[in-house]
Order: structure tokens, then sequence, then C-alpha cells
């Protein structure tokens, strides 16, 4: 679940923070994009992730991201013993860094991005209301999720569900966990639409919005050097 | 026998301790209630009897067991733990599995069907625990629990959204329970319910034991109460009121209207009628 908290929202005041979402996304799926171009060059690859690093540390989540970075560990080792063996260190080296640039450049988006925001981004992106609600509300119910699935845990273990001993035991074992999970969440999903319906939610065609979005010279010069970014990869790419 | 000395917890990213240095001793067959306002440390403490959460600092002695070293499932033999919500352990397909799943796990001997006859559930032994009311699925939580026959039974909320019949039915559980000889600890905000039934009552406020006693005294207490987050229950206030207007020569708690009420008409020598 700590992996998960590198992804979710904090609030704050920074330069990220105040960006258009849009904008925001452009610049990290720029970086993301470049990343997987630049994959397999070993300095350039550096350079991104440094890049991204200190954009992360510039919005001030980067304490929040090391646990993230932990949970990464296992993955990150796995990747790299795999391409070494069978291709050799410079190139196992630089997909280790390809996964950290990517992880990186989602949680640049995810931890500078309210919830709100990025709905009304994707709707201003011409995606139906519906889905973009539906997405931002997955999104919001996560913590509330894990929070639910430690108490099941805790409850299951009182009742001396074994979750320490080997794999097949533990994978028999999931199911006291799963379905108090599966069930209650469906139960919350109607309560959730209950209430929403009581709210008026889909009484009129044509919604008007609390907060708008609205590009500022910060958005324009962030979103010219995404693509400048993005650019020069491709660029690197083919040449090298 | 549980003792808890100089118990303190901090949850991982939290910025204050949720219990700062509990000292707790629970008898063999006591009955006794853990009270506070939410956020007080009640569940965080009953969960240090489990196992569920380590001591950080401090000693938690389950039966001479050091709670510490021991896994749940260890202490669960002993310590037996109906949580307040039954739709986060409710998962069998039928009552009957739903109540033989914790014997079976530890390998104890399974009461089933004693359990099912004391909670009235003999009809349901093949009915889905998921379809039944929110009472029900309650009842079979507890049975769930009561089936393995744990010395010690610690309940966390269990009045919440209980109608009055199903509270008295709970509490007549629980006083046969406590006469048998078993140990019982009711986790509740709910002091109506603790003035009633309850003989002991642990007050805690922020983290710490801040009274401890007989709920004759410690629910007259409205100071003591009131900076715990928490409010006389009404036979304690009811009584307050009738000594200050001289109805009664002193305040104190009647555990039920019927004493009280036997009281007042004593003092204006009503005959009954």
């Amino acid at each position: 679940m700590s992996l998960l908290r590198g992804f979710s929202y904090v609030k704050g005041s920074s330069f990220l923070h105040k960006l258009d979402p849009r904008s925001k996304l452009l610049l990290s799926s720029s970086i993301a994009l470049s990343s997987i171009l630049l994959r397999g060059l070993l300095y350039p690859s550096i350079l991104l992730l440094a890049l991204s690093l200190s954009l992360l540390a510039a919005s001030g989540c980067l304490r929040r991201w090391a646990p993230t970075l932990k949970g990464l560990i296992p993955l990150a080792l796995l990747i790299l013993l795999v391409n070494w063996w069978f291709v050799g260190w410079a190139y196992a080296i630089s997909m280790v860094i390809l996964l950290l640039t990517l992880v990186c450049s989602l949680s640049i988006f995810f931890l500078t991005t309210s919830p709100d925001e990025l709905s009304l981004a994707l709707v201003k992106m011409k995606l139906p209301y519906e889905l973009s609600l539906e997405l931002s509300m997955a999104i919001r119910f996560i913590p509330t999720l894990a929070r639910e699935a430690q108490l099941i845990v805790d409850a299951q273990r009182a009742r001396g569900l074994d979750l320490e001993s080997g794999f097949i035991k533990r994978l028999k074992n999931l199911i006291p966990i799963l379905v108090p999970l599966v069930v209650n969440t469906v139960r919350r999903s109607y309560r959730v639409a209950e209430a929403m319906e009581s709210r008026g939610f889909g009484a009129t065609k044509k919604r008007t919005w609390l907060f708008d979005l609205r590009f500022t010279v910060k958005d324009y010069l962030t979103s010219v050097s995404s693509l400048l970014l993005l650019a020069f990869s491709a660029l690197f790419a083919l040449t090298a | 026998m549980i003792l808890i000395e100089d118990l303190w917890y901090t949850y991982p990213g939290g910025s204050e301790p949720a219990l700062k240095g509990i000292n707790l001793n629970i008898r063999e067959g006591e009955f006794l209630a853990i009270v506070g306002e939410n956020g007080a440390g009640k569940t965080t403490l009953a969960k240090h009897l489990v196992g569920l959460l380590k001591p950080q600092r401090g000693k938690v002695l389950v039966y001479g067991l050091d709670a510490s070293k021991c896994k749940v499932s260890q202490l669960a033999r002993l310590v037996g733990f109906v949580f307040q919500n039954p739709d986060h352990q409710l998962f069998s397909e039928t009552v009957i599995e739903e109540i033989s799943f914790a014997p079976k796990n530890l390998g104890v001997e399974s009461r089933v069907e004693e359990v099912l006859r004391r909670l009235g559930l003999e009809a349901y032994r093949k009915r889905s625990p998921l379809t039944l009311s929110s009472g029900e699925r309650r009842r079979v939580a507890l049975a769930s629990i009561l089936s393995y026959n744990p010395r010690v039974l610690i309940l966390d909320e269990p009045t919440v959204g209980q109608d009055a019949a199903q509270k008295e039915e709970l509490a007549s559980i629980m006083e046969e329970l406590v006469n048998e000889g078993r140990t019982v600890v009711v986790i509740t905000h709910d002091l109506e319910f603790v003035a009633e039934y309850v003989p002991r009552v642990v007050v805690l406020s922020r983290g710490r034991v801040v009274a401890d006693g007989d709920p004759e005294q410690v629910l007259m207490n409205g100071s003591l109460l009131k900076s715990a987050g928490l409010l006389p229950p009404s036979l304690a206030r009811l009584s307050l009121l009738l000594a200050e207007r001289r109805f009664l020569e002193e305040p104190r708690l009647y555990r039920d209207l019927c004493r009280l009420a036997k009281e007042i008409a004593r003092r204006l020598k009503l005959e009954p009628t």
C-alpha cells in the first residue's frame, strides 16, 4: 500500500501545483515518452531521471515519494539482474532508470493534481463527464479501500487466519479477505450512487463548473518546453 | 489475567502517540467497559490485547504471555476480539461455516451448536450471512468468536446501531458469559449502556487512562467526563437534578429507573396504589 502513496494527491502551493493540469499532463507524458525513446542510452537517461527528480523535489513531494521508491526496489532488482544476465550491465542500469523515470513522471502528475482538477481537465479535453467522474472517484476511493482492507485483515487474523505461511496456502487464505472487501465495495457503490442521485446528479444535461481552468504564460512555457524535450529525445534517439 | 504496564503506541505517520503510558490490570472474570470519545485510543488499546498491534514501549502480558513476542493466532486462542463492523469479517457461504472458521483455524474444539442456540441463530444455519439483517449479522460475528470459547472476550462498539431490545439482549448474553467465569471487555462510548450493566469503567482520554473504577463514582463525575469529551448518562444527570432540587438527599447513580423511582417514592412517602 505504501507504493500507492506516491500517486495520491498532496496539497501544496508549488509551481507544479499551480500549473494547469493539462499542461502538467503534457509535461508528464513528454517525460514518460522521452524516457522510452531514450531507453538503452545511459547518459541521456540519467539526465532525464535527474530532471524529473528535481521537478519532484521542486514540488516538495520528494519525501512523500520515498516509500514508493522503496516499494520499487524488488522490481528494480529483478529488472537489473535479468537484463544484466541477458544483455549487459549498461543496458540493465538504463532499464532500471527507465522504470524509475516512468514512475517518477506519473508521480509528478498525480502527486500535484487533485482528483477534482484531474476530472475537470479530462472534461475540458472532451472526455464524457461520466467517464471522468468515474476515474476521479476511483482515485478518491483508493485510500478508503486500503483502510478497509487493513480492518478486514485485522478482523480475520483475530479469528486465527494465517497470512504468513506458504504461497499456496496464502492464496487460499485471501478468500476471507477478498470476499468482504468486494461485498463492501459493491454495497458502498450503491450507497454513493443513491447519495449522488439524491443530490441531483444527472438532473441537467449541461453542467457548469465552480472552478475553471485557464492556460497562463507558465502553462504555455511548460507546454513548449515539454514538446521541445520530446523533440530533442526523438532526434537524439534517431541519430544515436 | 491481563496486565498492561506503561504502554505507548504511535501509528506510523502519526504526529501524536495514540497511547501515552497506559497502565491497566484486568482480572479473570471481570466485566469492564473502556469508554472514551472517538480517537481516545480505545480500539488501539484493545488491539494490543490480541497482538494486532505490538507495544512500542511498555509491556502487555496476557495470561503471562508477553504479547510483543506472540503471534496473533496464539493470543487469539485466549482473547476473542469481536470487531465493530460485522461486514469486515463475514465471508462464508453459510452461517455454520462462518462460525466454524475460527475454531478450525485455531485448531480448538468448536462449539457451534451451543453458540447457535445461545444467540438464537439456529434457524439461519444454512443461510448466507450476507443476506441477514444487520442485527443478525452482528450476532453471527459474535457467534463466530464465541464458538471457540476464548477466556477473554473483547467487543468493539457492540451497541452501535442496535435498538433497545437488541441492547438488552446483548447485555444479558454478556452477563451470562461473565457468570460463567469469562472476562468481558466492552469498548464503547454508550455510557447509558455502561451505567445500566457494567460494574467497572475505564475512561480513556487522548491516550491516557483518566479514571478507572466503579461507575457509581466515575459516571457521576461530570467535570471529569466532560474533559474526556463525554456526557454523563441520563440516569446520572437526572439524579443530579433531583438532588439539586432536594428530591434526593444526595446524587448517586441509580443503575436503572426502577430503583430511582422507588427511592423518590420513599422520599415522598408515596404508597403504591
